[in-house]
């Protein structure tokens, strides 16, 4: 569906763009009718305006009323016409009707690109290009959020892809009216449809008597002005030719003599359908509705520019694949959970090896999970760990949708990590014990790769080439991340006292040259803000360490806190360096761990070196109270960022600071201190407080059965408050 | 009261018979230059007496809007039948000429007969005898006073 989405999308870009662009334009003119039409005051009848037109403007031969209540008298004096519009109280002219150039020419490049037909046909697939893409685009993010009731909770994702899925939110309804009101016009235009128009009739003949005043005449005084459409005057020279009125009711003739309705036609059901359909789509007469319609298409080209990046930056994050096999057709899939994008590089390569052994093989995301592979017999996941045992971006949807997996190939699990973590590879054993209870039979026991190891990967490529009987000769040396040089410019050290030294790193790139363009030599520092992450690499090693920053690219430095971890090979030389020493470094974003800009509180938990991002918030926040809760060891030894809180504290970016140390007498953790002041976050998360939790990951479990314990009260949970975006974590 | 549609089914010996004497005409409407939609045009013939004598052509494909050519109406009502076989083209926008070869037989021309043009634009005017001209053997030229610029009958 997204692939669908994405093509429909790209495919008709142009074509949907070009109509929001000139849908919106148009969506102007009602509200310009509505501000420069005069109102007419109490409830005239057809036949008082009439009368008081005739009088007022000699020669009239017709009288209109648009939408918006504008009056028209067109009228010719024997040598010239004109189009006066007129007050509907006083009758008399108060300006020459000129309709806006403008508007005429954007109406007619709107509906049909001054191609006639051929235009109409092409407005008509813009309409029906925008109602795909919104009803692929809502299977979409019911899929992504999870049903219907989730429809609405937080966007996730990088900034384009929640900016698209917020734009689309807003506007779906909008678009999705203009589209299928659109479409209806084109089969209407195309007489797909009954025609709504009535059938021409020629006037009856009147009686040819003397004319009565109009204002006496019955039927004209029986029709109110506002149901009024057009009313055309007898010829001056003809007493027995009639008043031809149009109402939203119908045609009818009436005569200038006695006013007797002569013949009225009333306006078919399609006639009725088609006027309000009319009116839905243009939004004349109802510049509210306009005005919505209007903001509706302006958001067209904002979700054309948001999806194109959003296809753009996915394709250039997979591999180009030779002869990827359908999933229709193959009969081994591999499918990818990655969260940096390193694990398709080995997925390709097993791509490779299998098809050189003559397999027809499918390569996909996890999140691209088919419900059936009819000739599949073998199913390979490849899949990284993401923070604590969390799917990375391209599976988050995987665990759902197995439940919907109706075939049964047998599968084998393969995990990227660290072994280090206590959760190597959680969720590739996750991955498979879903697949068992599917049903499915494992072809190995699940297998980690550690650090992206080469050797690791092929020990697995020979286990899996026995079981299927081939040779599978798996060699993947992950490519070295691009990075760019950074200085160490400050270092301090804290909690050695404690055994717990932590180092606080302040990197520079003197490469970065502002103001100066590139092909001066000019570079751009990458662009980083607080919370994202930077990826380093210790010398001889191609696996980067993350790391949480606290500054942001505009603070012209890169801050960041380093625990030091026994037999950590990054850590241990982050703690090795000395100031004027370069690292190899490269930004990863990371989107879904910022505060919210809006002016709610913001609790932020943090414990040991996971301060570091929370301070970077600190710095940085305006407008919002904000609250810390900071768990160390011991106030003297590893109080990072301790003078810069006070500071904080004292000129009001920091509402309040709840620190736990742990090694003095009375201390505890966070945890604690979050109990403590339960009634407090209480309080604070009724007024939608955003909370935001960094640190390890036995802390950040803590932290959250502690808040699920503060919000029980409030019939609250952290899950809840997840779904919302308003529970962040970052757990490493 | 008729409808139209059932009137376009009474085919009438339109202009001329073929074996009559007639004479290709050609008629000129040059079109203002105004910005707006195309516009709708009827182009009749009345007889001396100024009655609706019969169509030469009608520009524009929607029978709606029809109506709004209003002289040309009248007299087509008033003669009860009409055929539009043939002599219907596309609606006629701001700046071009519509051309129209008709044969007319030779007891029409300089016999006090009149090409009418009637036009009519959407969201715009009505002009009944928009632009009107006698049939001569000689050419001629008059200016419009709504849609049409300047009318020319040649033979």
């Amino acid at each position: 569906m997204r692939r669908f989405h994405a093509w429909a999308g790209l495919a008709g870009l142009a074509l949907v763009v070009f109509m929001a662009v000139t849908g919106c334009a148009l969506s102007i003119q009602p509200l310009l009718d509505a501000a420069t039409a005069a109102p007419a005051g109490g409830t005239l009848s057809v036949a008082d305006v009439a009368g008081r037109v005739a009088e007022q403007v000699p020669g009239v031969q017709r009288l209109v009323r648009s939408a918006s209540g504008q009056l028209v008298a067109h009228a010719f004096d024997g040598a010239t016409h004109k189009a006066e519009i007129v007050d509907p109280n006083s009758g008399e002219a108060i300006g020459a009707y000129a309709p806006s150039p403008f508007f005429i020419f954007i109406t007619e490049l709107h509906r049909s690109l001054f191609l006639d037909w051929a235009g109409h046909g092409v407005a008509g697939v813009a309409s029906l290009a925008i109602l795909i893409l919104s009803a692929s685009g809502i299977g979409l993010l019911l899929r992504k959020m999870g049903g219907w009731r989730q429809l609405f909770a937080a966007a996730r994702g990088s900034g384009s892809q929640r900016l698209h899925t917020n734009l689309a939110r807003a506007a779906v309804t909008a678009l999705i009216l203009t589209a299928t009101t659109g479409i209806y016009m084109s089969a209407v235009y195309f007489e797909l449809v009954p025609s709504a128009d009535s059938a021409f009739t020629f006037a009856p003949t009147g009686a040819g008597t003397t004319p009565a005043p109009i204002a006496t005449l019955p039927e004209l005084a029986s029709v109110p002005l506002s149901d009024l459409r057009e009313l055309v005057f007898p010829a001056a020279d003809d007493p027995s030719d009639v008043f031809a009125v149009t109402t939203g009711a119908g045609l009818g003739y009436v005569d200038q003599a006695t006013g007797a309705m002569l013949l009225f036609t009333p306006n078919s059901v399609w006639q009725q359908v088609y006027e309000l359909v009319y009116t839905l789509h243009t939004g004349q007469g109802a510049w509210m509705l306009a005005v919505l319609l209007g903001l509706g298409a302006l958001a067209a080209p904002a979700l054309a520019i948001t999806g194109s990046t959003i296809w753009w930056l996915r394709r250039r994050s997979t591999p180009r694949l030779t002869g990827n096999a359908s999933a229709r057709e193959a009969d081994t899939v591999i499918l990818v959970g990655s969260e940096s994008g390193s694990t398709w590089g080995f997925a390709a390569n097993l791509h490779e090896a299998l098809s050189v052994s003559g397999h027809r093989v499918h390569l996909a995301a996890m999140n691209d999970l088919r419900r059936s592979y009819p000739k599949a017999s073998c199913l390979l996941v490849l899949t990284a760990t993401y923070g604590d045992g969390a799917a990375p971006a391209s599976a988050r949807q995987f665990l759902a949708r197995v439940k919907t997996l109706a075939s049964r190939p047998a599968f084998a699990a393969l995990g990227f990590g660290d072994r280090s973590f206590p959760r190597f590879c959680a969720h590739a054993s996750e991955v498979e014990a879903a697949l068992t209870a599917r049903g499915l039979k494992p072809l190995l026991p699940v297998y980690g790769v550690d650090r992206q190891s080469p050797a690791d990967f092929a020990a697995w490529g020979r286990l899996l080439g026995e079981r299927l009987g081939i040779e599978l000769p798996l060699s993947h040396v992950p490519s070295r991340p691009r990075t760019d040089s950074f200085v160490l410019e400050e270092r301090s050290l804290y909690g050695v006292e404690v055994q717990a030294p932590v180092a606080l790193l302040r990197f520079t790139m003197p490469e970065f040259r502002p103001g100066l363009p590139k092909w001066l030599g000019g570079r751009a520092m990458p662009h980083f803000e607080a919370g994202d992450l930077v990826g380093i690499l210790a010398p001889g090693n191609d696996v980067p360490r993350y790391y949480s920053l606290a500054s942001s690219s505009r603070d012209g430095v890169l801050e960041i806190c380093v625990r030091k971890q026994a037999g950590g090979l990054c850590s241990e030389y982050l703690h090795a360096i000395a100031p004027g020493d370069t690292v190899e470094a490269f930004i990863r974003p990371n989107p879904d761990f910022r505060p919210d800009r809006t002016r709610r509180p913001l609790i932020l938990i943090g414990a040991g070196a996971g301060v570091a991002p929370l301070a970077g918030f600190v710095r940085t926040s305006r407008r919002r109270p904000v609250h810390l809760f900071y768990g160390a060891r011991h106030p003297a030894s590893d109080f990072l960022y301790h003078r810069e809180f006070q500071e904080a504290l004292a000129d009001g970016r920091l509402s309040s600071l709840t620190t736990a140390f742990s090694r003095v007498l009375g201390g505890g953790y966070v945890q604690d201190r979050l109990l403590n002041e339960a009634a407090a976050i209480q309080e604070l998360v009724r007024r939608g407080a955003q909370i935001m939790v960094c640190g390890g990951r036995e802390m950040a479990t803590g932290v959250r059965e502690t808040i699920d314990t503060c919000l029980e009260p409030l019939g609250l949970s952290v899950d809840a408050l997840k779904r919302k975006g308003r529970y962040l974590e970052d757990a490493y | 009261m008729k409808k139209l549609a059932a009137m376009l089914m009474l085919a009438t010996a339109l202009v001329a018979p073929g074996w009559a004497l007639a004479k290709d005409v050609t008629i000129e409407a040059q079109m203002v230059r105004y910005s707006g939609h195309a516009a709708y045009l009827a182009v009749y013939l009345t007889d001396p007496a100024g009655t609706y004598h019969s169509t030469l052509w009608v520009s524009g494909h929607k029978t709606k809007y029809y109506g709004t050519l209003r002289g040309w109406v009248q007299g087509v009502s008033q003669a009860g039948s009409i055929n539009l076989d043939g002599i219907t083209g596309a609606s006629v926008g701001g700046g071009e000429t519509l051309t129209v070869h008709a044969d007319l037989a030779d007891a029409l021309i300089d016999a006090g007969y009149q090409i009418h043009v009637d036009t009519a634009v959407e969201n715009g005017g009505e002009y009944a005898d928009d632009a009107m001209i006698q049939v001569t053997s000689t050419p001629a030229t008059i200016d419009g006073s709504g849609y049409v610029s300047k009318l020319s009958v040649s033979m």
